[in-house]
């Protein structure tokens, strides 16, 4: 455990972007959280999580995959990736740290997603130990300890230290790297903190809450519930709680048509959205019923049935905060419960 | 008014005047309340909710719900039935399956307002006289509520509803609120300034979507957007100039509809304050061709679908605009 005086935070994050970005969560023109490239005189935000996930730094929004450009009869192929830039992601909660275990599942299993793969190495993640979690948290239901995060390093924040120790190969080269900057700490106030944050997270509403009976052993009693009519009743068929979510990863691929070639992207999905796997005879799932079941039954059913029963849900509560009409997994884990357990 | 609402909706249910009931339901937490639909006094007892939270206009529900067969009662806010009315005049709803309480209303919060105001981890809420008491994890806060109101509430057009087969409550009266200060202010900038103010706004947007989905304006059936037949489907903008437009868009397709029930800017998960793209256009539609206010009708013409010889000519919106 190695530890530095808050007052040197600034050179910390010089140190951190020195050779490459370092991206931290600070507050934007609404006052919320984002993850922003640092420069000088920038400030960690305060709150909780940043309303986008740090997903977005291994799976973008869009991007740019390969282009075909036209010449008389032949095709010329392009590939537009350049060598991506080392970055640090800091101040990454405990929940996104475990997003990415879950990412790689899906981007580095075979066939291994090269566009995902190079920037998950050229990333270093270091966390931030929560120390106020708020109502809508529950990472700990997904085995997630938020005062002991994950990642290539983690840090705590106490009144006058920022604590920090190497979890990875990763990690060890970048405390290498600010060394100047560290000095040796003795870890008795981290414990303090992790005991402190234990006891408000055994306070929080849903300490209790588990998707325990959900997986593949009840893939058709939850399917055929009766419930998920009422349950996606007012849903908007909006993407805001895809968009947000840490672990969604659905993705669609398109060809543009430049005029004289063609640009082939890749743009996160929704299942929530009326063209979700539209396929030439049509789309599969007709209903905002079957759009809505489908995102659900992939994070409490499908995804722990292919992936050694872990779900594809962190617990970190941004679709919670973020749903317009206030309908989310928690709600929709509760109301199947008593369907799959008969 | 809570236990009032639920008296009504099952006397409605048991005298056959309804089939369901399309309402607030409680939720995991004190505010977050889901539109849902009712079909017995059981359900009704066991989740419908009414406060300070059910914020969400259900009017546009009743585009679908007024198709499914059998009659919906749906409670509605002072606001809310502005956009009936205009969801009517445009032919959206079958008024004949609709039958409408207008609900008193004395402004609402949201969690996003509280948040912003700085309170967070909340556990409980409740009124207390004029003031929200909310509990949290790390303590309770006591706000009054008009300070707690949502920024569209603060803006309230008033407590009148502008139609109802029946009404809960006093009739409330229309108010008159400074809408415009705020447009007013973006308009004063100078145009790079204003650029580069919107311009940073709209860098937010992660195009969820919501804005237009929860929109009573925007009942398209399928959104040009969304249409991948339509040539200018766009799950992915090119650029971020292109995303930005799609909201200046938007707002060109509902000038003239846009009641200012201020959904948009209530859902959009990365708060961007899109009421005030939507109230330059009012505020400029007042100005050339009168005051009006969409939804205060569900029939009749409006300024921008109707020709009267006083129109103003292009040359004179563009003067008018300040370009002389």
């Amino acid at each position: 455990m190695k530890k530095l005086p808050l007052s040197q935070m600034p050179a910390l994050y010089a140190a951190m972007a020195q050779g490459g970005a370092l991206y931290l969560p600070v507050d934007n023109a609404a006052g919320d959280a984002q993850f922003t490239r640092w420069q000088e005189g920038m400030e960690l935000s305060r709150a909780l999580n940043t309303v986008r996930s740090a997903k977005d730094f291994f799976f973008p929004q869009t991007e740019n995959l390969v282009s075909f450009r036209m010449q008389g009869k032949t095709i010329e192929i392009i590939d537009p990736r350049t060598e991506g830039e080392d970055f640090v992601l800091f101040g990454v909660r405990a929940c996104d740290a475990r997003s990415f275990t879950i990412l790689d599942k899906v981007f580095l299993a075979d066939p291994v997603d090269s566009y995902y793969k190079s920037r998950r190495e050229h990333g270093t993640v270091v966390t931030l130990a929560c120390t106020r979690p708020e109502e809508t948290c529950f990472c700990q239901s997904f085995g997630i300890d938020p005062a002991d995060p994950e990642g290539d390093a983690a840090c705590w924040l106490t009144e006058d230290a920022l604590y920090i120790t190497a979890r990875t190969a990763k990690g060890e080269a970048l405390l290498a790297r600010l060394d100047g900057l560290l000095e040796d700490a003795d870890p008795a106030p981290v414990e303090a903190q992790k005991a402190q944050t234990a006891a408000i997270l055994a306070k929080l509403p849903l300490a209790q809450f588990t998707t325990r009976s959900f997986g593949g052993d009840v893939l058709m009693k939850a399917f055929d519930s009766p419930k998920w009519a009422s349950l996606s009743e007012a849903c908007l068929g909006c993407g805001t709680c895809t968009f947000v979510c840490p672990t969604c990863q659905c993705y669609d691929i398109r060809d543009f048509d430049t005029g004289h070639g063609i640009q082939r992207y890749r743009c996160w999905d929704s299942c929530m959205y009326s063209d979700f796997t539209k396929m030439a005879h049509g789309n599969p799932r007709t209903s905002q019923l079957e759009r809505f079941r489908q995102r659900f039954m992939h994070k409490l059913v499908y995804f722990p049935a292919n992936n050694d029963g872990e779900y594809g849900c962190v617990g970190c509560g941004r679709c919670l905060a973020k749903c317009p009409i206030s309908m989310n997994i928690v709600k929709v884990a509760k109301a199947l419960e008593g369907d799959v357990h008969e | 008014m809570q236990s009032q609402l639920i008296e009504r909706a099952k006397a409605l249910l048991a005298d056959g005047t309804v089939d369901r009931v399309l309402g607030w339901k409680a939720g995991e937490f004190a505010y977050d309340m889901t539109p849902a639909l009712f079909s017995s006094a059981q359900e009704l007892d066991e989740g419908f909710a009414y406060d300070a939270f059910c914020g969400a206009n259900l009017s546009k529900y009743l585009v679908k719900e007024s198709r499914k067969g059998g009659r919906v009662l749906a409670f509605l806010k002072p606001c809310d039935t502005y956009s009936m009315n205009q969801l009517l005049k445009e032919h959206r709803i079958l008024r004949e399956n609709v039958y409408l309480i207008g609900v008193p209303c004395q402004g609402k919060t949201d969690v996003e307002t509280l948040r912003a105001l700085g309170i967070t981890s909340i556990t409980a809420a409740r009124q207390e006289g004029e003031d929200l008491v909310v509990e949290t994890l790390y303590g309770q806060r006591r706000i009054p509520l008009a300070e707690a109101m949502a920024e569209r509430c603060k803006a309230c057009k008033g407590k009148k509803h502008m139609i109802y087969d029946e009404r809960i409550g006093e009739e409330g009266e229309l108010e008159n609120p400074d809408r415009f200060g705020q447009v007013a202010a973006l308009e004063a900038m100078s145009s790079e300034e204003r650029f580069a103010f919107w311009r940073g706004e709209l860098s937010r947007c992660i195009r969820c979507n919501a804005c237009r989905n929860v929109c009573p304006a925007c009942t398209c059936e399928q959104c040009v957007f969304d249409n991948p037949a339509s040539g200018v489907d766009n799950k992915a903008a090119a650029t971020s100039f292109e995303e930005n437009m799609f909201h200046i868009i938007r707002a060109f397709h509902v000038a003239g509809r846009c009641t200012d029930c201020g959904e948009c800017s209530r859902v959009c998960p990365q708060r961007i304050p899109l009421h005030l793209l939507n109230r330059k256009f009012i505020k400029d539609i007042n100005t050339f061709y009168g005051e009006y206010q969409a939804g205060e009708e569900a029939e009749g013409r409006t300024p921008l679908t109707a020709y009267t010889e006083g129109d103003v000519e292009p040359s004179v919106v563009y003067t008018k605009g300040g370009n002389d």
